[in-house]
């Protein structure tokens, strides 16, 4: 069988190439459908729940710039010597 | 400021755990992609339709790693920004970049070749089918080089400076990042141990095919495959592994003494081979280290300095330190240390105070003592030394497995060659046995590399104990269960999909 290289073809072609590429493919998963559900589940755990819940970015919530960071650290870091 | 002793350990563990898990698929991705690509090869070249069955049924059992391990590593990231906020900041870009790099190389890469590769089959040409099949091994490799580029950073730190002002490491040169020795080697030494692995899971779940006397025709083609790559990649693993063991002894010998529990520095130092550490053994003591042991004479010194009669630092040469050999003794470092990080202290307090001749003073100061920073948050110097027990049973774990991988792909790819593969039992069962020796050995390679640098999160620059950020100790314990029970639960759920899969079989394509 001869396929058109995605290449070669017109743009409008090209967007319907890349949508049928996935469209089929989702639509024709066997064990497929599982993992996609596994996938969604631990996304949703993992960014909705977990980082939500319990992983703020430290620096980001703590400070509101750089220098306030910078100066934080350099505490931290030269509080030892005192 | 140092954080508590159990706020420390927790946010180890909680990585350690995630690390490990996380450590679980991508060494199979890492391999398997390549396998298919070679599978995939030969169904282009020869026309055999036999060989693109074969091709398709080890990318279905790819595509469910890969999936289940999919953003596994991302917890990591979550990690350094809430419990490792104060080493995230310190290795500034220097991390950030090859970590944004990795990102979008994977998702770039995962969002259109690995669609094509599984989508594509009747939708492009069998030359951009497989084009694209190579081009997700490739880069899925790639992928890897980027965090192991990060990890070998913080291993051996190169190619930055330390800005007094910011406290951020700032990248200066990117090529010696890019080519940093230990980068590098462990970078090889990594994605060579994922094929060694990836072909152990084909030939070993093709030998179940061979015990169950089904599917063999496909089970035989399969293990000639993995054997073959099996046992090039395996030679490649051991002469990377063997360069990884000359960079850890140019740049972390404390380490390098650990995994070996070598104690008294020696000429000519031997490797044990096999050995029992004595629990009562401490730094300085005259007990001996080990209730017995078989030693390769000779063997250390040439793996660490590539000549049999160099000296290799034994633990208590490196704590005490040992003038003849130029050994500086960690109580030494730490003085040193400390005098940088009270110069960094009144270097920032004189330029408040706008006095910037003494500012500048500090600050020289300060350079010249920046080498051994770290020491100086040590309270004692066994403090600088890594867990042995750990280090040297997990050394020799991988080591010792890592030779019988070859031994086992010599004797797989003999007797496939010579078709008597499906009547060699008890090599049938070998190989499906040594299949989860292959994650042993992948994890134990982990822990050698990653328990054998402690205390340092950055190597002589940051010690675990001073890259915590100041959060409450329950919080991460609570974490810790729940990735527990969330990676868990993920690997039971890759097991059953994988045994179900493998239960269908490749007719079932």
């Amino acid at each position: 069988m001869e396929y058109d290289s995605p290449m070669k073809i017109n743009f409008s072609k090209k967007i319907r190439f890349i949508y049928d590429l996935y469209y089929d493919g989702f639509v024709n998963m066997r064990v497929g459908k599982t993992l996609w559900i596994l996938i969604f589940m631990k996304l949703f755990i993992l960014f909705v729940i977990i980082k939500w819940l319990f992983f703020p970015d430290v620096m980001q919530e703590n400070f509101k710039t750089d220098k306030a960071r910078s100066a934080y650290i350099l505490q931290q870091l030269t509080q030892e010597s005192k | 400021m140092e954080h508590s002793a159990l706020l420390v350990d927790w946010s180890r563990a909680q990585f350690a755990l995630t690390a490990l898990y996380h450590w679980l698929f991508v060494p199979l991705t890492l391999g398997l992609t390549f396998i298919v690509a070679i599978m995939e090869t030969i169904y282009v070249k020869t026309g055999d339709e036999k060989w693109k069955t074969i091709t398709k049924y080890w990318m279905g059992l790819l595509a469910i790693n890969f999936a289940i391990g999919l953003a596994t590593g991302i917890i990591m990231e979550f990690e350094f920004g809430t419990n490792w906020s104060n080493y995230s900041w310190i290795v500034g870009d220097i991390f950030g970049a090859p970590l944004a790099i990795e990102g979008l190389m994977a998702f770039f890469m995962e969002s259109t070749f690995f669609a094509v590769m599984f989508f594509g089959w009747n939708k492009v040409s069998k030359k951009m089918h497989l084009t694209s099949t190579w081009l997700v091994a490739i880069g899925s490799n790639l992928s890897a080089l980027w965090i192991l580029l990060a990890n070998g950073w913080m291993q051996h730190p190169v190619g930055m400076y330390f800005n007094p002002d910011t406290a951020r490491n700032e990248m200066q040169d990117f090529s010696a990042i890019f080519f940093n020795p230990n980068g590098v080697s462990k970078f090889l030494h990594t994605i060579s141990s994922g094929y060694v692995l990836a072909s152990l899971f084909v030939i070993g779940i093709s030998a179940w095919y061979l015990l169950k006397k089904r599917d063999l025709q496909f089970a035989r083609r399969s293990m000639l495959v993995a054997a073959s790559f099996g046992l090039i990649t395996s030679l490649f693993m051991l002469t990377t592994g063997d360069e990884a063991a000359h960079q850890v002894a140019l740049t972390q010998p404390m380490k390098l003494a650990a995994m070996e529990g070598l104690y008294r520095g020696e000429d000519r130092a031997g490797i044990v081979a096999i050995g029992l550490l004595d629990t009562t053994k401490e730094i300085g003591d005259e007990v001996e280290p080990f209730v017995f042991s078989f030693e390769i004479p000779g063997a250390l010194s040439f793996l660490g300095y590539h000549n049999l009669n160099a000296f290799v630092p034994g633990l208590d040469d490196l704590v005490y330190g040992n003038k003849k050999h130029n050994i500086m003794s960690v109580k030494e470092k730490m003085v040193e240390g400390k005098k940088a990080i009270t110069a960094l202290g009144e270097y920032k307090q004189y330029k408040k105070a706008g006095d910037m001749p003494h500012a500048m003073a500090a600050l020289k100061l300060f350079e010249a003592n920046e080498k051994y920073m770290g020491y100086g948050y040590l309270k004692d110097p066994k403090d600088a030394v890594p867990s042995v027990a750990l280090s040297f049973y997990s050394f020799h774990t991988m080591v010792g497995l890592g030779t019988w991988f070859i031994l086992l792909f010599i004797l797989v790819l003999y007797f496939t060659m010579t078709n008597e593969m499906h009547n060699k039992k008890w090599l049938l069962y070998a190989s499906l046995f040594t299949l989860p020796f292959g994650y042993v050995a992948q994890e134990a390679g982990w822990i050698t590399a990653e328990v054998g640098r402690q205390p340092w999160a950055i190597q002589d620059m940051l010690p675990v104990g001073m890259a915590t950020s100041n959060v409450a100790t329950t919080s991460v314990m609570i974490t810790f269960w729940l990735f527990a029970i969330l990676f868990t639960g993920l690997l039971i759920a890759e097991v059953k999909i994988m045994l179900k899969q493998i239960k269908i079989g490749p007719e079932g394509e």
